[in-house]
């Protein structure tokens, strides 16, 4: 069996879409595989949301494609049995009912009506299920669209910044429903921009920047290559501290507030070095550098919408 | 051996389904799309205001125009019921806004993105929404037209003839139902429902308007053409009074309002598969 019939497999080759002048997606090429959550990373504007509308035919790609299951989206005759998606909670109309959005979604691809009360039921909105959803919370609104997302009960789900603005109980809650529909064996694509968020659900990375592919690696690699381990050393004596650790051969950077970083060397060695010229230290400490740093410098060339880090003066 | 209590971790073997749902796979078709176009056109609120404002507008109109002019005698060769011709006319913008809604309203709330991706299919998608707003919006204002006929003749009394009951209450309703689906043509290319409402009352009203300041003798032709092909003057051809003598009959008005239809939802169709969402 080929690669391109696996079932639940997602193929992304080639992509690349152009808005006018400017290029939201360039040349990307991936694919998302079945029984894992797949994390899409990337900066704000790097072109996550842009590829989903690309992936569910929403948007023309200006190049390059996309196949489901080794077809076309648009082939998909009752797309909602095969992907489950939700871009955007808010893309409904809101004078409607919960009940009425999810009925009229699975009446388009012939799903049993008895579907929408079971799907209301996994969300959660059994109670307010005749309510117009325009006076949903984000919350709540965020469970209609996942409640639309499963009704096809899909192979496939795709997930674009699901907890963007949830509380703690709604994150944990989503966290632990995309792990469990990876578990069932299903593909679970999911987007955000915080590494952090990434590193407690997904078993693999696609990490983009400026629309282009920076890395597409399985979770464990990524932290094995980007968690760098370095000591913090900060000492009154910070002249003479640096002239015995040059003789000794270790490079030592001056961080922020008088701090010195050290890679490379153990928190023992050191001390036991400054103990043997009687310098005194304020600090000696381990320090893991967080995935969240890691995936800023991986992105760093490519961030579209830097902070300015002071303001610029006012010029008279 | 015992089942265990928890089930297994997934494990991935190349070229084994991932995930196999027990709910049944069964082919959806343009019926399916109907009836899910029928649960978002009956769900809300628009619908019943639009709806139930183009019945009060001309089911009122004409019986007060009818209570009013009890006692006055109606030109020779006049039907009574074709005073239910100025309650339609002012019918015909709540429809407008109906067949413009129910499409741009869509694109407006980011509903059209849930939309296409459970039917991806563009053309399925407008034909459904096109047959059955057509077929609501048609039932509807029969009912309307009906009860108003009816409502004045027993005010009025006189007789009417067979085809011009025809005319005003099937013709019209054809009409009125063809001139919304134009609507939900021009919402469909527009997008944008405040919009795509002015373009729509702008065509019902402008050529009307327009011919009422050609005075110029060269324009006189022109003037003639847009008084006898403006919508209000082909919807007063269904009830035996048209504005000239030369212009269409009532069935060659609901075919050209037909040419004109298929020519934009032909349009809209090809438009939509090009752009983006
Ligand atoms: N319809 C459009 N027209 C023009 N430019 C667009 C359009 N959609 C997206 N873009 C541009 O493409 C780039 C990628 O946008 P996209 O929304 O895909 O980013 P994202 O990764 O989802 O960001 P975020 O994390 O903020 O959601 C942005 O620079 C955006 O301005
Ligand atoms: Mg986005």
């Amino acid at each position: 069996m080929s690669a391109s019939s696996v079932a639940g497999m997602i193929e992304v080759s080639g992509l690349t879409k152009r808005y006018g002048e400017k290029v939201a997606v360039h040349g990307l090429s991936f694919h998302v595989s079945p029984g894992i959550v797949t994390g899409f990373l990337g900066p704000n504007g790097a072109g996550k949301s842009t590829t989903m509308r690309m992936m569910l035919d929403l948007d023309h790609p200006t190049t390059g494609r996309v196949r489901i299951d080794g077809k076309r989206y648009a082939e998909l005759r009752e797309p909602l049995k095969y992907v489950g998606a939700l871009l955007d909670a808010k893309a409904l109309h809101g004078g409607r009912s919960a009940y009425h959005h999810l009925l009229c979604l699975a009446q388009s691809n012939g799903i049993p009506a008895s579907r929408v009360g079971e799907v209301l039921d996994v969300v959660g909105l059994t109670a307010v299920a005749n309510k117009r959803s325009k006076n949903f919370s984000l919350g709540m609104g965020q469970r209609l669209g996942i409640a639309a997302a499963l009704l096809g009960d899909p192979e496939i789900l795709m997930f674009d910044e699901p907890v963007n603005g949830l509380d703690p109980e709604g994150i944990h809650w989503i966290r632990n429903l995309m792990k469990s529909l990876a578990a069932q064996g299903r593909t679970v694509f999911v987007s955000s921009h915080l590494m952090s968020e990434m590193a407690l659900t997904a078993d693999h990375l696609v990490v983009i920047g400026q629309g282009r592919l920076l890395a597409d690696t399985s979770m464990a690699e990524f932290i094995r290559t980007n968690s760098r381990s370095y000591v913090r050393l900060r000492s009154p004596q910070q002249e003479q501290l640096l002239d015995v650790l040059h003789r000794a051969g270790i490079t030592a950077v001056t961080a922020g507030h008088g701090a010195l970083e050290v890679d490379g060397v153990g928190a023992e060695e050191l001390g036991e070095l400054a103990a043997r010229h009687q310098i005194v230290l304020h600090e000696l400490s381990p320090q893991q550098a967080s995935l969240e740093e890691a995936f800023m410098q991986l992105t760093a060339e490519s961030v579209e919408y830097h902070a300015h880090a002071q303001p610029t003066e006012w010029r008279t | 051996m015992t089942t265990p209590s928890t089930p297994a971790p997934y494990q991935q073997h190349p070229g084994v389904p991932g995930y196999v749902s027990p709910v049944p796979l069964r082919r959806a078709t343009l019926l399916d799309a109907l009836a899910s176009e029928w649960t978002k056109i009956r769900s809300v609120r628009s619908t019943i205001w639009t709806l139930g404002v183009m019945v009060v507008l001309v089911v009122g109109f004409g019986a007060l125009i009818a209570l009013a002019l009890r006692s006055v005698d109606l030109p020779e060769g006049e039907s009574p019921v074709s005073l239910g011709f100025v309650g339609v006319l002012l019918g015909i913008i709540p429809v407008i806004t109906l067949g413009v809604m129910t499409i741009a309203s869509e694109y407006g709330t980011g509903m059209i993105r849930t939309t296409l991706t459970a039917c991806p299919s563009r053309a399925r998608v407008l034909a459904a929404k096109g047959i059955v707003f057509f077929l609501l919006t048609f039932a509807i204002t029969l009912v309307a037209t009906a009860l108003v006929s009816a409502a004045i003749s027993g005010i009025l009394g006189g007789s009417t003839a067979g085809s011009v009951w025809l005319g005003a209450t099937v013709g019209v309703s054809a009409y009125v139902a063809l001139l919304g689906l134009l609507a939900l043509g021009v919402g469909s290319l527009v997008r944008h429902s405040a919009g795509a409402i002015t373009i729509m009352i702008g065509v019902v009203l402008l050529p009307l308007v327009m011919a009422l300041f050609m005075m110029s003798e060269g324009l006189r032709d022109v003037q003639q053409f847009l008084l006898e092909y403006s919508i209000p003057s082909q919807l007063a051809i269904f009830y035996g009074t048209p504005m000239g003598e030369d212009g269409p009959t009532g069935w060659e008005s609901l075919g050209l309002m037909g040419a004109l239809v298929a020519l934009v939802l032909g349009l809209a169709f090809l438009v939509q598969h090009k752009r983006d969402v």
